[in-house]
């Protein structure tokens, strides 16, 4: 690495998170200004876009070579009061909490004291949300049986696709105006909502490019006073290069990067949308610019890299924008969810790996840094060794890249309705989320507690951790002849929950679409252009709404018990047992060992648990997958969890498998922590009888110890493992690789492991900065060391 | 018909080729002073009831095609390891047949300590021996082990007379098996064999010591230090000088 980029590397890493209050400001003084009422509210959204663009300080660092920065500063991160207003205690909470904490100055708070909360009180969508929802929503929600992403964020999950590389904003403007001139005003109404759409997008084009140049004249001052002769001719490239794009397209691989960075930045300055944005296949995306340079001898590959570095350390500047409450405990990271995509097919769907793939893997191993994520897409056409390079990376336990399975991904969106060519060049961002890169809107709408919809099942609809009736009167479990009576009234329960839940989601959808156009994000995801649609509202190729499943192993281990002890074995009644839990097992130690070890769990290739894994999965699926939201599109189901199983645990309480009031839930697919006692192979056979392709990501967490990584065997091993995992579907895998050991360590004194990477959830975090449930968890998941 | 079956275990990928199941068998006529399983010997006793668990050959086939993907994937298979499966031959020679019927790729991981006839059987059926190979001095294979090799080195010689695939593993104990005396005379034994198998240098470890004091069973390898890597090291030299296929661990 070179000391330029260890410069810029440390100083990320060392820099602390600051709230900024610039964007604040700058949105609050454009929506102040008296003449706005005038236009309409997508171009209101472009204008006050382009005010804050215009206004907002602009930041170079000694030795960047990928300039720009969505604060005032790295890691200074703005707030979005239209979403989400930050009382003062929130900003309190945010500059106190001891993690994923903000820096707030005084500054900070007084502004926000005179001019934020006085403007924006009643006005965000936050509030708007909360007004809208049922009470029934809101007991749902606050019991913890799912959550809200849109509350506090913006729809995104979203990422680039190849053709933007192709062209220049000026180009973009070229289709804006096309489809304005083609406006059909037979149908007045229709077409003058498109009018207004379409005007906002120009503004937005426009403005993107007056943002870059104001780069490139910041760059000229610095070219005055700059002394050093290599660093003057730097300058002088990325002057020109600002002053070219996003204006015309790239051309050359220093362009693309910077393409991309700018356009990076006007997505998350537009919003605060949760994931951030992603490049997506970026392997595929840079090959032409990198194989032409070369050629051309503009570029080495040692250049290549030490740009494509400057390029990680831009994601790293930039956190996830702050989150509280429901929402901070759901996802509880710095990490804003950027997940860049290597390997796969190619459109025709021909091996894509290529030399551009090993030199980021190279970027990868070396910047060792939590943003951006990666992944690698494994193909059965892609060679052994690609697989073998990125075990290696894994090896060095950051917990990059996670490893996904492109048929698998390409079935999944086949089956939801895209085209062969869309679906070869998608792929997973976020966590694991499949989606057509490029032209799909797919919204993460909330986690969903599985587990939980059983407590309220066993209790006749009420929600034991306050006495409330929240649920459906579906009868008192004693009397139960059968399991499949448990099981009829669990599903009854679970599709009252989800109506619930998709009903606030198709009022929230409306919200935004109503009241936060993103043209911005529009003018770069297909066919809002062309349909004169915004992004939030539908204009997307494909728009697509999940809900997230959480805990598929604890509810199948908390039903497996019911049936063998209860009902198969008659070990006990249902009666003793509810009382048990109800007690948190005090005083049924015995029973709750039975109960622990005694019993079929989900994880280690038994029909017996496994089967009810397969049920629970086909009711879930059902509730939920092909109803229409309200942009022309399906929900669907998937199953991650970030950080919600901690949350969920937390207000869950004692269940029939012997897990005790609050503990953590299952994440992912993964079996229940430390139940899987049969290896590996176990894991993924039970993982693999739910019927991937019919979901849009699944998150499996398999943790080894650095030993099984230190052999050649051990890789080919893991490899086989992947691909075998991928022959029978599976989704997503991902590794941990630590020892116990070590975590217990770096729990006792997280200042000597602060660099210390591990795989939470679907993403990677610094072991230090997680809860202390959170570690204990992560201590605790099984080890696989027997090898 | 049944075995006694101590464990099943999955993910193996140090017996032989690719992932493997291995299907550890409870009993051991010999009783090595090192021994990784010592509740693994127990035969015809209560102690190996408390070890293990019936299984008929058909049963113990469906835990095994359990992983059979994984064994198609990878090129692995079954491993049948011990205590020692030659011990119970007529149970062996029926789970082999199943195996082969289902086309999977076994192993057997053996002391060839039995009967000539029983080697003969079992080498049709088999696809890979991973052969011990302990002490050449009978003397001090008899104190070490309990027993004599006579057994055991015949049957290696009929093995690989018959062109078996064999690998030979090692077991490199600190005084016991990896003098240089010792060495020199596998070294010699091994080139006398009709062709030069493959060999493997297994380190003595101290994972075990653990069962030993769980399960209460006499350790008389208490205090005893792992062979050194160097040493280790010039073992392997002494084999590969030789023209051996030579490799540290399994
Ligand atoms: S031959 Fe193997 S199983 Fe038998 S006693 Fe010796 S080491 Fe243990």
């Amino acid at each position: 690495m070179k000391d330029r980029i260890k410069i810029l590397r440390e100083n990320s890493l060392n820099t602390k998170p600051m709230i900024s209050h610039q964007r604040a400001i700058l949105l609050t003084e454009f929506y102040k200004s008296k003449d706005i009422s005038d236009y309409s509210i997508p171009v209101q959204r472009a204008l006050s876009f382009k005010y804050i663009l215009e206004n907002k300080d602009i930041c170079i660092l000694d030795n960047e070579l990928i300039v720009g920065e969505r604060g005032q500063f790295p890691k200074s991160t703005p707030t979005y009061p239209e979403i989400c207003l930050h009382s003062l205690e929130d900003l309190d909470i945010l500059d106190s909490r001891k993690k994923i904490s903000f820096g707030v100055t005084d500054e900070t708070k007084n502004i926000y004291q005179e001019q934020i909360t006085p403007f924006w009180k009643g006005k965000s969508i936050r509030e708007k949300i909360f007004e809208e929802m049922s009470l029934e929503w809101k007991n749902a929600y606050y019991a913890g049986i799912f959550t809200e992403f849109q509350e506090q964020r913006a729809p995104g999950h979203t990422v680039l696709g190849g053709d933007t590389f192709k062209k220049g904003f000026n180009d973009i403007k070229n289709e804006i105006n096309k489809e304005i001139k083609n406006l059909d005003f037979s149908n007045y109404s229709e077409a003058a909502n498109k009018r207004e759409e379409l005007k906002a997008m120009k503004i937005v084009t426009d403005s993107l490019i007056t943002f870059a140049s104001r780069h490139a004249e910041r760059i000229e001052e610095i070219i005055q006073t700059e002394t050093i002769p290599e660093r003057l001719r730097e300058l002088e490239s990325m002057k020109a290069i600002c002053q070219k794009v996003p204006a015309i397209a790239p051309q050359t691989f220093w362009e693309s990067l910077q393409y991309y960075w700018f356009i990076h930045l006007g997505v998350i300055t537009e919003l605060n949308p949760w994931d951030s944005f992603n490049p997506g296949r970026l392997d595929q995306h840079l090959l032409p610019f990198y194989q032409n340079d070369i050629k051309k001898g503009i570029l080495t590959k040692e250049k290549a890299k030490e740009l494509l570095q400057a390029f990680w350390i831009k994601f790293n500047n930039h956190p996830s924008p702050p989150k509280m409450g429901v929402t901070a405990k759901e996802s509880n990271t710095y990490t804003d969810f950027s997940l860049i995509n290597l390997g796969g097919v190619k459109e025709d769907g021909s091996d894509a790996v290529n030399e551009l793939t090993y030199l980021i893997l190279d970027v990868i191993e070396e910047m060792r840094l939590l943003q951006p994520g990666s992944m690698i897409q494994v193909s059965k056409k892609n060679p052994d060794n690609f697989i073998k390079r990125a075990l290696k990376i894994i090896k060095t336990g950051f917990g990059q890249p996670s490893i996904f399975n492109t048929e698998e991904i390409i079935l999944e969106l086949l089956r939801q309705g895209k085209s062969i060519e869309d679906a070869r060049n998608g792929g997973a961002s976020g966590c694991v989320e499949t989606g057509a890169f490029g032209k799909e809107s797919y919204i993460l709408t909330g986690y969903f507690n599985l587990p939980k919809i059983l407590e309220i099942t066993l209790n006749n609809g009420i929600d034991l951790q306050n006495g409330k009736m929240i649920g459906i009167k579906t009868g008192n479990p004693e009397n139960f002849s059968s399991f499949d009576e448990l099981m009829i009234a669990y599903e009854k329960q679970l599709n009252y929950f989800a109506n619930i839940k998709i009903n606030g989601n198709k009022i929230i959808e409306q919200i935004y679409s109503n009241f936060l156009p993103v043209p911005f994000l529009s003018i770069l995801i297909d066919d809002c252009i062309k349909n004169g649609k915004d992004y939030n509202s539908g204009g997307a190729r494909y728009n697509t709404s999940y809900v997230q499943g959480v805990g598929l192993g604890s509810i199948t281990d908390e039903l497996t018990s019911i049936k063998y002890n209860v009902f198969d074995k008659k070990n006990f009644t249902l009666g003793y047992l509810l009382n048990a839990m109800k007690t948190n097992f005090q005083g049924h130690e015995t029973l709750r060992l039975k109960l622990t070890y005694n019993t079929p769990k989900y994880g280690n290739d038994d029909d017996y648990a496994d089967d009810i894994t397969r049920k629970v999965f086909e009711i879930f699926y059902n509730a939920i997958d092909g109803r229409p939201n309200t942009k022309g599109g399906y929900f669907r189901i998937n199953f991650l969890p970030t950080t919600s199983h901690m949350y969920f645990g937390s207000v869950t309480g004692a269940m029939p498998d012997g897990r005790k009031a609050g503990e953590p839930l299952s994440e992912g697919i993964s079996p229940v922590q430390g139940a899987d006692t049969n290896g590996p192979t176990s894991v993924l056979k039970s993982a693999a009888k739910i019927d991937h392709v019919r979901t849009g990501g699944t998150l499996l967490n398999q943790k080894f110890t650095p030993q099984i990584l230190s052999s050649e065997a051990g890789i080919n091993g893991l490899m086989y493992l992947i691909r075998t995992y991928f022959k029978m579907d599976g989704h997503h895998i991902q590794f941990n690789v630590v020892t116990a050991k070590t975590l217990k360590k770096a729990k006792k004194e997280p200042e000597k492991y602060r660099d210390l990477i591990v795989r939470v959830a679907g993403y990677s975090d610094y072991f230090v900065d997680l809860t202390n449930e959170l570690q204990d968890e992560i201590i605790r998941r099984t080890e696989h060391e027997n090898m | 018909m049944q075995a006694r079956i101590s464990n099943i275990q999955r993910f193996c990928i140090h017996d032989g080729p690719g992932i493997r199941t291995t299907v550890f068998f409870q009993g051991c006529l010999m009783n090595c002073w090192w021994c990784h399983n010592p509740e693994s010997i127990f035969y015809n006793d209560v102690n190996a009831e408390k070890f293990s668990t019936k299984y008929t050959p058909e049963e113990l086939l469906d835990e095994i095609k359990k992983d059979l993907i994984f064994f198609d994937e990878s090129g692995g298979g079954v491993t049948f390891s011990g205590g020692e499966p030659l011990l119970q031959p007529e149970f062996l020679k029926a789970i082999l047949k199943l195996c082969k019927s289902n086309g999977i790729h076994n192993t057997i991981d053996t002391t060839g300590f039995c009967n000539k006839n029983v080697i003969e059987e079992i080498s049709e059926l088999s696809d890979l021996f991973l052969y011990d190979l302990k002490i050449i001095n009978n003397e001090f294979h008899e104190k070490f082990t309990g027993v004599s090799n006579k057994l055991p080195l015949q049957n290696l010689k009929y093995l690989s007379k018959n062109d078996k695939i064999i690998n030979i593993r090692i077991p490199l104990i600190p005084n016991i098996t990896d003098t240089k005396e010792n060495i020199l005379e596998i070294i010699k034994f091994l080139s006398s064999l009709n062709r030069k198998h493959k060999i493997n240098l297994l380190a003595y470890h101290r994972t075990s010591a653990g069962k030993y004091e769980k399960y209460n069973i006499e350790n008389k390898m208490k205090d005893t230090k792992p062979t050194s890597e160097m040493k280790i090291e010039t073992i392997k030299n002494e084999f590969f000088s030789e023209g051996f296929d030579v490799k540290i661990g399994g």
